[in-house]
């Protein structure tokens, strides 16, 4: 076998892998139970954030929270919680 | 030249090429290792962050439509209850609903609870509902006990009536729903004060109206409406968050590294063995097709293998290595599988932020020592 020839069955796994990847993604887009069930609590509760960052107030809630709320604990005061700094900062308008 | 002949002047040109790579294995292998794993931690950071969006959007476009604050002296304070009436008379309003919520602290297991009274609960003033994830840190059931601090300092006996499932973790995860009656028994909440009113606008283009009018009736009121709330989540993970910064910086800076080296000029060995291949009689452009044939072989299978890693890790493994920075101090956060929302425009930006680049990196060197007498080279 020469060395190009392979390759292209190298080349062929990869396509496979990535057609796997791209069939495994189809299914769960198919696959809707969960966000509907989401979708179906957001509508119930009202709710308004995801529940991502759960350490803080406003990193809880960070579609309610003003843009103060992570200095406000005394005046001159850092943000001290990890995801306040993973969240980008917010748009002024 | 036919078709058949350049295909077989490739193949042969492709097999020279692997056997050049194949010599210096080790090398080689530890570089494609390497740039798959810069390609890894971007695709990775990607797939989670536009998944993540893509989830938000689509989840929460059911959430209120405006939810009108007060602020005192630039804090959140409860708002009397009064207002309901009056921002419910506001032209363009469906309905207004006062609503009760807050934050509850289990020093037991350190997590932050988010309280709430639902509309209409469906449960008995002794009764809980409570999320996936406060069930899975408390270790509760249905039917089982939670005992809770009142805000006199008394102990609360709440029986959980049940646990929302697991489908909805992302949103409800660390949620506590309980009776209005159970709320003012934890917190002694001022019954004529809310935490905030939701506004049910059935126009979305008569949002930002109705949100001014609010502003208008509650002086220093605060009126988020679902416009802003999606263009928050929008936003949050774009290219100037923090792990996005984080991860692409890192990765742009040892991507330029590995570029560097290889645009900075071949080793003594390679320069020989280009000088080889002139003085046998190879062209110029034989050799700048071996060296796009190996950059491109490299780039490629570090691509492929890094993209595929990447899939695997945030969509079957649950973003293992990332959750631990998403999650920061929290100790309550969702186990639930993300819907795969792959951007193709950030898979071809980040294709051409590094395959085209190493590429061109790779030919360069190659080009230059090509073009010099083969003797010179050799000697070189």
């Amino acid at each position: 076998m020469r060395p190009s020839d392979r390759l292209l069955v190298g080349v062929v796994v990869a396509g496979l892998a990535v057609e796997a990847c791209w069939l495994h993604a189809r299914a769960r887009q198919l696959d809707v139970a969960g966000r509907q069930a989401s979708a179906a609590m957001v509508h119930r509760l009202g709710l308004t954030d995801l529940a991502l960052f759960t350490e803080a107030r406003y990193t809880r809630h960070l579609t309610q929270a003003d843009r103060f709320a992570p200095f406000q604990d005394h005046p001159g005061a850092r943000e001290h919680f990890p995801s306040g700094a993973l969240v980008a900062p917010p748009r002024f308008p | 030249m036919s078709f058949r002949a350049w295909l077989e002047r490739q193949r042969s040109l492709l097999d020279y090429t692997l056997a050049s790579l194949g010599r210096r294995r080790g090398k080689n292998l530890s570089l494609v290792l390497v740039y798959g794993l810069t390609v890894f931690a971007v695709a990775s950071t990607l797939f989670l962050t536009e998944a993540l969006r893509a989830e938000a959007a689509e989840v929460l476009r059911g959430g209120p439509d405006v939810v009108v604050q007060r602020l005192v002296a630039g804090r959140h304070d409860l708002i009397p209850a009064a207002e309901v009436e009056r921002l419910a008379a506001i032209r363009g309003v469906e309905r207004a609903v006062g609503r009760r919520w807050g934050y509850l602290y289990r020093p037991a297991s350190q997590a932050n609870l988010t309280v709430m009274v639902p509309e209409r609960f469906w449960g008995g003033d002794a009764e809980l509902v409570v999320g996936e994830g406060v069930a899975r840190l408390e270790g509760l059931v249905a039917g089982a006990t939670l005992r809770l601090t009142g805000w006199s300092g008394e102990a609360l006996d709440f029986t959980v009536r049940e646990v929302i499932p697991a489908g909805s973790a992302l949103v409800t995860t660390d949620l506590v729903l309980l009776s209005e009656a159970g709320y003012q028994r934890l917190f002694g909440a001022d019954p004529d004060r809310f935490t905030d009113i939701a506004l049910t606008v059935p126009n979305a283009r008569e949002l930002p109206t109705v949100a001014q009018k609010a502003l208008q009736l509650v002086p220093g009121a605060r009126a988020i409406t679902r416009l802003e709330m999606a263009r928050t989540y929008q936003a949050i993970f774009d290219w100037r968050s923090g792990l996005v910064m984080l991860v692409l910086s890192t990765a742009v800076l040892a991507f330029a590294l590995v570029a560097w080296d290889k645009a900075a000029g071949l080793s003594a060995e390679e320069r020989r063995e280009i000088g080889i291949l002139k003085a046998i009689g190879w062209d110029v452009s034989d050799v700048l097709l071996v060296k796009t044939w190996e950059g491109a072989v490299v780039s490629a299978a570090a691509f492929t293998a890094g993209v595929v890693a990447a899939y695997l890790h945030v969509f079957v493994g649950g973003a293992a290595l990332l959750a631990p920075a998403l999650e920061g101090w929290s100790t309550l956060s969702p186990r639930q599988h993300l819907t795969p929302a792959v951007g193709g425009l950030q898979l071809a930006t980040l294709f051409f932020l590094t395959v085209v680049p190493y590429t061109v990196a790779t030919v360069v060197p190659a080009w230059r020592s090509a073009t010099i007498d083969p003797d010179a080279v050799m000697r070189s």
